[in-house]
This record gives C-alpha cells, structure tokens and sequence, in this order.
C-alpha cells in the first residue's frame, strides 16, 4: 500500500497481454485510481490498527501527551484478572446469543411468508424495513416510553390480560431480554430485504414443477426455498453475528450499562474516556478484535466447506 | 413424479389446490399480525407526539382514549432550535461521507476490476482485510490521531474516519467484475483512457451500486452514535443520534417532546426511504449483497 502512494513500479510492457485491457502510460494510472482510497486507508484504518496495537502495550492516558511507559503485557494480564471486563464480555455474548438466532430465522420466515402471499409486498417491506433506518436515539426513545413500568404501553396492553409487567430495563433478569426484543423490532428488516431478494432470484417454474409433480406448499417451501437459500442465510448468519458483537447504541442510550447489560464496547469507552485509560481501553479493544476475527474466521472455515459439498 | 401422483393425478391436484389456499391465507394472517406488530410502536410514538405534554405523562391508556391533535410539541421544538440544527450536522456529515466514500470506493474497485498492474492481488487482499475490522476497536487510535491534526470538534472528525470503506470497494468490485468486457473494447479501440474508460462507461452502468452503497452509507453515518459522540462535543456540531442521546435526560416528564423530536430527528431518513424503497432492494439484488 505504501508503495501505491510513493513511487509506482516500473514494469516492462509484457508481451503476454493481449486483451483490450488499457494499457496506461508508465503504469501510474491504476496507482492513481487507488491513491484517494489508499491514503484514507492507510490513515483511518490499517494505521489506526497499528497504532491501537502499539498503545495496549503503553500505559497511556488521555490526559497527557505521548505514550507513557511500557508496561509489556501488563493492561492484557490486568484485563484478564478484571471482573468487569469479563462480565461486560459475557453481556457481549449473551446479546448476541439471544439476538442472531430469531433476527436470522424470524426475517427468513416472513420473507418467505411474503414471498408466497405475493400481493402487498411493497406494504409489508415499508413496514419491516423502517424501523431500520430509525436512529438508534430514536428507538430507544420510543421503547423506553413504551417500555415504562405501569403506565407505560406494554405495561397497559399486559394489565389488561392480567400479566404484571416486570420494570423491564430496571431489572437484571429482563433488562438484556428487553433490549434483545428492541433490536429485532429494529434490525429485523435488514435481514428480510436480503433474503425477500434472494427469494425472487429463484424461478417461478422450480414451484410450478413441483405443484405438478403433488408437491403441497409444505414440500415446496423446505425442499426448494430453503435449499436455495442456503447461500443468503449463511451470509445474514455472519453479518448479524459481527452486528450483534458490535452492540453499544441502544445499551448505552437504554440502561446506560446498567442492569447486568453493559457491553464489551461500553467498557472500552468507559476506560478510554471516562478513566482516561487509554492504553488499558486499546488492550481491551485487541481482546475484543480478536473475538470479532475468531468469529469472522469459524464464518469462513464453516461456508468454504458447506461450499465443496453443495456447490462445487 | 411418484407412481401415487402418476395413478390419481386429477384428485392429487385438486387436493393440492385446496390445501395451497389453506395455506397460502394462514401464510397472510401470519404476515399481517407480524406486520402490524412492526408499524404499532412508530404508530404510537407519533400518536404520543401529537398529544399534550399533559396527557403523555398519564400514560398509555391516556394516550390511546385522547382527543388531543395538536403540534405544539413540534411548534416548541422548531422554535428552540436544537434538532434542526443536529439535523444540518447530520445532513452534512452524511452527505459529504456519502459523496467521499462513492468517489474513492468506486475509483480504488475500478482499478482492482478492470485495470492490470502488479501486485493486485496484494492491494485486493490488504483492502478484504479492512472487512474484518470494525470502525468499533478503532475509536481510541481515532481519537488521539484526530485530536493529533486539530481536527476534533469539526465536521471532519466525524466525516473522515468513516469514509475509507473497505465493505464499499468490495461491493463496486463484485458489481464492475460483472459487466461485460465488450462494453469498453469498443471504447479502447478508439483509443480512451481508464479516465475515459471509469468515467463514461463503467460509472453510468453501475447505477444500483451506487445507489446501495450511496442509501447504505447514508443511513449508517446518520445513525452513528459511537464515533461522533466521541469526537464532537460543540452542541453546536452534535448530529441526530447526539443531541438526542445527550438531551434525552433533560425533557423530564414532558413525553410528546420527546417523541416529536425522536421523530423530527428521524424525518429525513424516512422521507429517503420512501423516496427509494425500490432502489434499496434493487441495489441488493444486482450488488451481490445478498451472497
């Protein structure tokens, strides 16, 4: 990448290339294309990387200029020793444990619901879709209105038939559960608008075959839609697994991190610019890029396999 | 074809038609119930932010039995001033990383499509790996690199970081590898440049890429709330989610204002997403997105 910026290399015109491919003069061109790109690249992500990881090995603060002393592998054994840490970890897991299953298998079934009822398909998206583009402020607004105790609207629609609503994000043993509902209601659309149009990518034919052959509805959808779909659902699988593990927005806005829900990217920030720690927040952040890597790297390892088998 | 569907196939049909229709009304109901499962709570927030702040505050049942219609909490909100200004950090913010994110994106993908150079491979697998790491583990580096340059506290602290997407070439790269070479060979004969080439042919076909990572972008830098909570803390700079964030404490028990400028903040995404609802799934369609 650095090279892209400073000096192209100079390659003699290879006498291979007969495509129509533009060949450019001195080669600079495509180190051009990729120059505006590379530079805010190399500046906001793959330095930013580097620097990050250079930091959890400093005892560095906020509040004073420079590095600070080395410290070795002191944050990360600090961390691992750390209550907090490990317990905001495991609100990070349980998130995303109670979120991916039902906001992969709930959007696939209503998109293949929809998919079937055919009419009002454009009503049905407007209304799974918009809450997607609702800022997470906004959300959790609405919910913790709606998530009042007493006088609040669940509170009210469960009075009525005789269930005594708990203090939903007051409460250790509901808050998580409370804000794992929230965001499906919010992020459910997503994941439908990827399956509804992976859905309209399979033939008509395919069902209209297997009508005639006396397949019902039943048959039809598990021996044709989700064998076909087989592709999307591991992609939503992995895009709302590394979603899920992302969560800060609505835990932060909703319970601030209280009631057993503080999340491992709150306790980052809580370090970093609350405590001013920033070297021990950089150590905790490569912990928690590691548990992102591991899961993107099972995601890969899982799908390149299934792929052998079924596709190729 | 089973020899049972084979022997009786006029009554295996009929049958197949009745229960296909059984079926396909429970597939409605179901969708319906879920349907308006989704719109209720919007519903209710507008509902809530077109009551008086007196009524908000006896509750649902308040709420729901109310005559009230009135804008008064809009009124208010407009007179004061704050979400209107957030929405112009918004809008600016959104826009110029939109605008940036095309432009770059687009250019590096063209050159890794369509252009021969050595050590492409390389350039493409140093990009695929930015996919991997969220903006997320990156706020603290940002933070001190920014406060570094001078630039914390201005629009460019909240634009800048987020433009390098690598999720975005990505997306340009599948879409541009999948059209057709013919299209520029004619192109090339008559001499034009990779300018040319990027320019007048290649960008005017990729309209629903553009306009997925263009909606996209959109919508994930206005609903940012980790990073410019971070790096802006002039009121004055603060974008949607923010304010909101930041005020949410200081409405008290006036809940129709809350609602109304949870709303307001939340106006123009709507108003895009009605205006592309097509061009959304359209985009996830043809950019490969969808796996």
């Amino acid at each position: 990448m650095t090279a892209a910026t400073v000096a192209p290399p100079r390659t003699p015109p290879s006498t291979s290339d007969t495509t129509t491919t533009p060949r450019t003069r001195g080669d600079a061109a495509p180190w051009l294309f990729l120059a505006p790109f590379g530079v805010l690249y190399l500046l906001f992500v793959l330095g930013p990387t580097a620097y990050g990881f250079v930091l959890s090995f400093f005892d560095t603060s906020l509040v004073r200029p420079g590095l600070g002393d080395a410290v070795g592998f002191g944050n990360f054994t600090a961390l691992l020793a750390s209550a907090d840490f490990w317990s905001s970890l495991g609100n990070t897991v349980r998130f995303t444990l109670f979120t991916t299953p039902v906001l992969v298998v709930l959007s696939l079934v209503l998109a293949v619901l929809v998919n079937r009822v055919g009419r009002g398909n454009r009503v049905f998206r407007f209304a799974f879709f918009l809450p997607y583009v609702l800022p997470s402020a906004t959300v959790a607004l609405i919910w913790m209105f709606i998530l009042t105790p007493d006088s609040g609207g669940l509170a009210t629609v469960l009075g009525a038939v005789g269930v005594d609503a708990p203090s939903w994000l007051g409460d250790p043993d509901w808050a998580m559960q409370a804000i794992a509902g929230v965001t499906l209601w919010w992020t459910l659309g997503f994941n439908f608008v990827l399956y509804l149009a992976a859905l309209q990518d399979i033939p008509r034919e395919l069902y209209e075959a297997a009508a005639i052959d006396g397949a019902g509805p039943w048959q039809q959808t598990a021996r044709i839609t989700f064998p076909l779909l087989h592709r999307t659902t591991a992609l939503v699988t992995a895009l709302q697994l590394i979603a899920s593990l992302k969560v800060f927005d609505q835990i932060y806005l909703m319970t601030m991190g209280a009631a057993d829900t503080r999340p491992v990217l709150e306790y980052v920030y809580d370090t970093g610019f609350t405590d001013y720690r920033v070297g021990a927040a950089s150590a905790a952040s490569m912990l928690y890029f590691l548990l992102i890597l591991l899961v993107s790297g099972l995601w890969l390892l899982a799908t390149r396999r299934r792929d052998r088998e079924v596709i190729r | 074809m089973t020899a049972l569907s084979a022997a009786a196939p006029g009554r295996r049909q009929a049958s197949t038609v009745s229960a296909t229709r059984v079926f396909d009304t429970l597939c409605l109901v179901v969708v319906v119930i879920f349907a308006v499962l989704w719109v209720l709570p919007t519903a209710f927030a507008v509902r809530t932010s077109l009551v008086e702040n007196t009524t908000a505050a006896q509750g649902a049942t308040a709420i729901a039995g109310s005559g009230d219609l009135t804008l008064h909490s809009y009124l208010a909100l407009f007179a004061q001033g704050d979400v209107l200004n957030w929405s112009l950090s918004s809008a600016i913010t959104s826009v110029v990383t939109v605008v940036l994110t095309l432009v770059t994106a687009s250019m590096a993908a063209f050159a890794l499509s369509r252009l021969r150079f050595r050590g492409k491979r390389a350039v493409f697998l140093v990009v695929l790996a930015g996919i991997v790491i969220p903006g997320q583990v990156l706020i603290v580096p940002w933070f001190r690199e920014l406060g570094a340059f001078g630039l914390l506290n201005t629009y460019w602290a909240v634009i800048l970081p987020q433009v390098p997407s690598a999720i975005a070439v990505f997306v340009f790269k599948q879409f541009f590898d999948g059209l057709p070479r013919e299209i520029e060979e004619a192109a090339v004969v008559e001499g034009a440049g990779p300018w040319t080439l990027y320019r007048r042919i290649v960008l005017p076909l990729s309209r629903p890429a553009i306009s997925a990572v263009a909606i996209f972008t959109f919508v994930w830098t206005w609903n940012n709330l980790l990073w410019p909570l971070i790096a802006v803390s002039n009121p004055a700079l603060m974008t949607v989610p923010v304010g909101l964030a930041t005020v949410q404490g200081s409405f008290g028990e006036r809940y129709a204002d809350v609602m109304a400028s949870s709303i307001l903040g939340a106006l123009p995404l709507v108003l895009l997403f009605l205006f592309f609802q097509r061009r959304i799934v359209e985009g996830v369609t043809s950019t490969g997105l969808k796996g």
